[in-house]
């Protein structure tokens, strides 16, 4: 932290609003409260940083991870002392677990105050302090300016996470000198990028050798920015290794890409978790061996090497032990990597490869998204494919809540660039999706941002409909609306012998009739056949809308790796079983 | 691939088993770190073993370079050695965190703990007392007629050792500090 000595004379306040224009900040989303008033009042006297004002400060956070994610830039939020500060903690602890840069900025009781339980004080840096990457209290003016470019750099170096600045209200008030970011010193916090070229050699000579590899590819690869995904297109189209992605790094490789084999894990495609058990080489290009990926630890990827490359070393023999484990930037050590591997002459195993890249085709042949669409119910595969289908070319982003329909989207949509798919990865944060679709379209103002969400997500964080309305946020919000938790209920159906607890919603409002109340526009579809024209209402209206989707009750996601299996055990969408499980669910529900 | 069938009322509620494949020996290790001496730097660093579920077996901590603003904070810990492996990653990426040293796999390291140890006794005892000090190199820091205050360094186990023996002789109470430790040899 640099102490500031000189400088331009301003208040805490003003350095706040200052040290975010100089950061490049042009979108805050926030809500205003008596410890930050003096921060409110700077930002009603300048034009240049939009202030956003949410319903919720869970919301702002969310709305913040969007933006970040669908810009590659660091989100901003700002929110009061005490509830303020502690309704951030679900967006906070979201950020963390899947790596998203995003600065919160909370105003504190004044510092002679704090520790008296003062009206609205919280132990702010106390409650955060796990749920953040770095979180600083600022007790002095002059380290304020400071604090804050370390945190903007915080955020976004090495692996990006949420950062928080607490600031008591005398120290906003209170004036001192203004250092700018480049006149600031970012402590020793500098990890590091390039990956050990001994390493990298050894992945190069894998590669070469391999006779059924996979790249398994994750978050760290958008997190590393555009270039890193162009590079492992590169890599992955010159080699022709097949290539599967967790759910957070989809769009990294194009879904349209020869080599795809679809998301993997718990509701992965057949192909790509039957590579991932068949293979000898596997390399993992910046994702962490989630417990949704890996399944049965001791049965996972039995027979590979594995090559892990990840900017955090925490994460390396975490849970899979790496062969070959490469510390560093995913761009820089794949940069390196196809470097090394052209200038070996680009050598394959060809035959072993050759006929891994034929069994694979097997597999995809299975085909193991189909469904049937058949009779007068919307099945929600169906409504998430038209969707897809009728947006697939128009300039898009895609954020989900979080349970089946989220499975579902990841499944059925197909996504060709990175940064264009916001979903709570880690986390698992029902109420994510339509605030971070909110950030996302305050980023690009002119795409087309829809939010696939189920009915009770969506109802978590449905007040922010109200901020939608307020800035005309064209955002569509579709709701898949089984009148369920779809996904507890999948689970109590098949790991609670069909007791239904508590995963029914009895008393859903008309969305159509919400929709209206905010001053949006409502659509309801329940008809397969009218789908189509009702989904291109949605996308012709110049407006946020709600879509009432009324799809099959006690639909399933399928594939799954069920309770303690491994990657080749997976449950398959299988007729008679649904017929088995619709007619005794429908009984007890 | 033939659909599985699925058991219903399947006893397991949890998706997987987490249980990895890694050596389950739990080892003892001394960690050295490094931090800057910011407020909450000690609390981050706790904070991460309790949320984490580590063992913290002793901890000290203390500023040892007033101009840097540097602490040092010496943990002894233990687990298997992929536990000890994940905290020094984990503890090494807290942002305050300047360096992490694990003293039991570097080298050999100096391990010293003080204490003070409160014994209430006369007559026999008394002098029995003031004998095991003596063979202890522990020394007499407070005096009264029918008590002693002994303070004593050394490792853990010398410690551990002067404790049984003074326990039935009259240990009353009993202060720590934890283990501080530094690697052997000119070599920082």
């Amino acid at each position: 932290m640099t102490k500031n000595i000189g400088g331009r004379q301003m208040t805490g306040a003003q350095m706040v609003v200052k040290a975010l224009k100089d950061q490049g900040v042009d979108a805050v989303f926030g809500y205003p409260g008596g410890a930050v008033l003096p921060i409110y009042d700077e930002i009603f006297q300048q034009n240049e940083i939009r202030h956003f004002l949410v319903r919720h400060e869970q919301a702002a956070v969310h709305a913040a991870e969007g933006y970040a994610r669908s810009t590659g830039k660091v989100g901003v939020a700002l929110v009061t002392s005490g509830p303020g500060a502690t309704n951030a903690v679900t967006g906070l602890t979201d950020a963390l677990m899947d790596s998203i840069p995003i600065l919160v900025i909370s105003g504190q009781v004044p510092t002679f105050m704090i520790g008296s339980d003062a009206f609205q004080e919280a132990d702010t840096v106390g409650i955060t302090r796990p749920c953040t990457k770095h979180n600083w209290l600022v007790k002095d003016t002059a380290d304020l300016s400071g604090v804050l470019h370390e945190a903007f750099h915080v955020a976004r170096s090495g692996r990006p996470g949420p950062v928080l600045v607490d600031i008591p209200k005398d120290v906003q008030f209170a004036s001192a000198g203004y250092l700018p970011p480049t006149k600031v010193s970012t402590s020793h916090y500098r990890p590091r990028l390039q990956g050990d070229p001994v390493e990298i050699e050894r992945l190069v000579a894998l590669m070469e050798g391999a006779e059924r590899p996979v790249f398994y590819t994750g978050g760290g690869v958008i997190n590393s920015g555009p270039e890193a995904s162009r590079l492992l297109c590169e890599l992955v189209e010159s080699t022709g290794f097949p290539i599967t992605s967790t759910l957070m790094g989809l769009g990294a490789y194009p879904a349209s890409g020869d080599r795809w084999l679809g998301m993997l894990g718990m509701h992965g495609t057949y192909e790509a978790n039957m590579a991932m058990h068949g293979c000898d080489l596997l390399i993992n290009v910046g994702a962490r061996f989630d417990d949704r990926i890996t399944g049965r630890i001791d049965a996972f990827s039995p027979n590979s090497r594995k090559v892990h490359i990840d900017i955090d070393p925490s994460s390396i023999n975490k849970v899979i032990k790496a062969d070959v484990p490469i510390l560093g930037d995913v761009a820089h050590v794949l940069e390196e990597a196809l470097a090394l591997w052209k200038a070996r002459g680009s050598r394959t195993n060809a035959g072993p490869l050759g006929a891994w890249q034929k069994r694979v085709q097997e597999w995809r042949d299975v085909r193991c998204l189909d469904f049937k669409q058949e009779g007068a119910i919307i099945k929600p595969q169906y409504a998430v494919s038209r969707l897809e289908a009728l947006t697939k070319d128009r300039d898009r982003y895609i954020c989900t809540e979080v349970g089946q329909h989220q499975m579902w989207a990841a499944q059925y949509m197909g996504f060709e660039a990175p940064n264009r798919w916001m979903t709570s990865g880690g986390l698992g944060t029902m109420g994510y999706g339509q605030p971070a679709s909110m950030g996302v379209q305050v980023a690009h103002p002119e795409s087309l941002v829809i939010n696939v969400a189920g009915e009770a997500s969506w109802l978590m964080n449905m007040q922010e409909m109200g901020t939608m309305v307020q800035y005309r946020l064209p955002v569509k919000q579709f709701i898949l609306n089984n009148e369920r938790l779809g996904m507890v209920r999948q689970w109590q159906e098949l790991l609670h012998g069909e007791r239904y607890s508590q995963s029914w919603s009895e008393a859903l409002p008309d969305f159509v009739k919400l929709a209206e109340a905010f001053g949006a526009k409502g659509i309801r579809c329940q008809d397969p056949a009218d789908l189509d024209d009702a989904i291109t209402e949605m996308l012709d209206h110049d407006g946020p809308v709600i879509f009432d989707c009324l799809v099959e009750k006690h639909e399933n996601c399928f594939p799954m790796i069920p309770s303690g299996k491994a990657h080749n055990e997976m449950l398959m969408a299988n007729a008679k079983m649904q017929g088995a499980i619709n007619a005794t669910g429908a009984v007890l529900v | 691939m033939p659909p599985l069938k699925l058991k219903k009322g399947s006893t397991s509620h949890s998706a997987y088993n987490l249980r990895p494949t890694f050596s389950d020996v739990q080892e003892r290790h001394t960690l050295a770190v490094l931090v800057d001496n910011e407020a909450g730097v000690l609390a981050r660093v706790i904070g991460l073993f309790s949320g984490r579920g580590y063992n913290i077996e002793s901890l000290t901590v203390a500023e040892v370079d007033h101009e840097g603003h540097t602490s040092r904070i010496t943990v002894v810990t233990t687990g298997t050695p992929q536990v000890i492996e994940q905290i020094k990653a984990q503890v090494g990426r807290i942002v305050p965190v300047h360096d992490v040293r694990d003293l039991t796999v570097e080298g050999k390291a100096v391990e010293r703990e003080l204490a003070l140890f409160k014994v209430q006794g006369t007559g026999d005892k008394r002098i029995e007392a003031l004998r095991l000090a003596e063979i202890f190199r522990a020394n007499v820091v407070d005096s009264t007629l029918d008590s002693f205050v002994f303070e004593i360094t050394g490792d853990v186990g010398k410690i551990d050792a002067f404790a049984e023996l003074m326990r039935p002789i009259g240990l009353v109470e009993m202060a720590r500090t934890g283990v501080a430790a530094l690697s052997r040899g000119a070599t920082v």
